[in-house]
């Protein structure tokens, strides 16, 4: 197919569709309403069905209708209606169903703005909705890791009978790039067996429920779901890192603000500076493992966050006192440059120290 | 001296005892959805969604593949199976608290889609499972947990009539309110119950029948009483009827 230069909205849109999923239900809003559009006109070329919901909670809970037929189903939102969607969600969770959530984050809270922000980390990671769970979230830096996280997050869905989330910010939903769709291998993942599609199949009657009365019965269900959630943190998690073998100060940052940083680390490196960075991937479950790397030898890590300091507090967990954890954040849609970040970085170092 | 059996379980029910407490006609209007999906000969292809309230449980109830919707969502979430299986029949089950008051959105655009679904609407004018609280279906002077007064309509409004509401919209294609209250008007429930499946089976749209039933527990009468209370009272403010019928005729 080639490269072709898209917007990040439609890259989602067109690598969920290339995963297999012929089913979207969505609502607009901005700034993720190129991937309704884009679903509109791309699913009936392939014998799929978009339709456009009355609001978040209903495509939410069309996604719960049409995940418990087995079919792989997405929806998208930005920040406010994500938050509607939360109710759904957690169902989602309860009654173990998969599917693909995206969150196109803007500025918030309550209508905030429809700028770049990242201020939903605690809404994705910590649970969101109701009840004990947690849900993996994967979150692309650039368009081409789109492509391959999306339809990782079809399979990891599948795979744990999960909802999985798919989180980027504003300026990665309306950014273009150049993306190369390729040919993909899909896993071998367990049979939807407990798919509700009538009995006729083998006479088999089977029941979509997350409500169960007794307290007792109910807590087995929950213990059996955080085996899921420890498995999914034993096998699921993600994660970059650069120059951080010699570093002495590690930056942290995901999606969009990693790369800003990233520059600011090669301003820093050419300065003499020694930096490096860990860029999450998959911000629950958060890599604890290159901190516990390289907590014990470095002076410090600085978060950085297109938000008042969200991740920082998973960063301070896997830090656990061994280093300082320093953060510098902007909030309101307003997004970080290198210069900022650079001299955040000069004023915890203290500058050129070689 | 040989036994004919005149009168059998039917299939369409499986064999868990019911929840419900005595007296609520809710046990006899799983009975005619049972008995409808089984003479239909469409259970093996039906897929049906639960809602909350009483009838939180029903998936326990029918012999069919079940999915549990949240409060209210029903119709979207039957929007979302049917619309993946449009040969499958797909209907929700639910409450006057779960579909008039948190789930008016989803069944009015569920009807405006004209989603080839069919909704059994039980109004009891009352909630059930969560106290005997007032229900957007609640009559004007009856007294609830939450209006110990009497509903008072300069202050919660009046009743919503979920099927002359939604016959106006142009998806729908079978509405009929019929009650629960007696033997013949049972009868009747079952023939809309049916009307309303048949409307699916052809695909003409959406399809809802409201059935008028009693809570004896939360009203505070017995059940006789609470039959009594139906035909008096709840029939007046919400005739019976058919509101739609795309194919014509009453």
């Amino acid at each position: 197919m080639g490269k072709v230069l898209m917007k990040g909205n439609e890259v989602i849109a067109e690598a969920a569709v290339q995963a297999g999923c012929n089913y979207f239900f969505g609502y607009p809003i901005t700034p993720q309403s190129e991937l309704v559009a884009y679903m509109a006109r791309r699913l009936p070329e392939v014998g799929g069905l978009f339709l456009q919901a009355e609001s978040e909670i209903a495509a939410i809970n069309m996604v719960y209708g049409a995940a418990g037929t087995g079919v792989r189903v997405m929806t998208s939102s930005s920040s406010p209606g994500f938050s509607l969607k939360q109710e759904g969600i957690s169902y989602l969770v309860g009654s173990e169903l998969p599917a693909v959530v995206v969150n196109i984050v803007r500025g918030g809270p309550g209508l905030g703005n429809i700028q770049p922000a990242q201020s939903d980390y605690f809404q994705v990671t910590k649970g969101g909705g109701h009840g004990d769970y947690n849900i993996p979230v994967l979150a692309p830096a650039s368009l081409q890791e789109i492509v391959e996280l999306t339809s990782e997050a079809f399979d990891i869905a599948d795979r744990y009978r999960t909802p999985v989330i798919l989180m980027g910010d504003g300026m990665l939903g309306q950014m273009m790039e150049p993306v190369e769709f390729g040919e993909r291998t899909q896993p071998e993942l367990p049979e939807k067996n407990w798919a509700t599609t009538g009995t006729r199949g083998d006479g088999q009657r089977r029941i979509i429920t997350s409500l169960e009365l007794n307290a007792e019965a109910l807590e087995t269900r929950n213990e059996a779901l955080q085996k899921k959630f420890a498995r999914i943190k034993e096998n699921e998690v993600r994660y970059e890192i650069y120059q951080t073998g010699d570093a002495d100060y590690i930056m942290v940052a995901f999606g969009t603000v990693a790369r800003i940083t990233m520059n600011a680390i090669h301003k820093a490196r050419q300065q003499g500076l020694k930096v490096g960075l860990i860029r999450p991937i998959s911000l629950w479950p958060f890599p604890e493992k290159p901190f516990i790397e390289t907590r014990d030898r470095v002076k410090g890590y600085i978060s950085v966050e297109m938000s008042a300091g969200q991740m920082v507090e998973d960063v301070r967990l896997a830090v656990n006192g061994h280093a300082e954890v320093d953060f510098y954040g902007r909030t309101g849609g307003v997004v970080p440059t290198q210069e900022e970040i650079y001299q955040k970085l000069l004023s915890v170092t203290g500058g050129i120290t070689v | 001296m040989t036994m004919k059996t005149v009168l059998k379980k039917t299939n369409g029910l499986t064999d868990n005892p019911t929840h419900y407490c005595p007296g609520c006609t809710h046990g006899v209007i799983h009975r005619l959805v049972g008995e409808v999906l089984e003479e239909m000969d469409i259970l093996e292809d039906t897929i049906g969604v639960a809602s909350v309230g009483c009838s939180v449980l029903s998936y326990e109830y029918f012999n069919c593949d079940m999915t549990q919707a949240a409060h209210g969502r029903a119709p979207a979430v039957a929007t979302g199976v049917k619309r993946v299986l449009p040969d499958r029949f797909v209907f929700t089950y639910q409450g006057d608290g779960d579909l008039a008051s948190i789930g008016i959105s989803e069944v009015i655009h569920a009807a405006a889609r004209g989603e080839k679904i069919t909704v059994i609407f039980v109004n009891n004018a009352i909630y059930g499972m969560t106290g005997g609280q007032m229900a957007p279906t609640t009559l004007i002077g009856q007294k609830t947990a939450t209006t110990p007064f009497g509903r008072d309509e300069s202050i919660q409004g009046s009743p919503i009539k979920v099927c002359e509401m939604l016959a106006t919209l142009d998806g729908t294609a079978y509405i009929e309110r019929v009650s629960a209250h007696d033997v013949p008007h049972i009868q009747k429930a079952k023939r809309a119950i049916r009307k309303a499946f048949e409307a699916q089976k052809k695909g003409l749209g959406f399809s809802m029948v409201e059935i008028l039933s009693t809570c004896p527990t939360n009203w505070g009468l017995d059940p006789f009483e609470s039959l009594e209370w139906v035909k008096d009272n709840m029939i007046p403010a919400y005739p019976l009827g058919v509101y739609k019928n795309k194919e014509g005729g009453k």
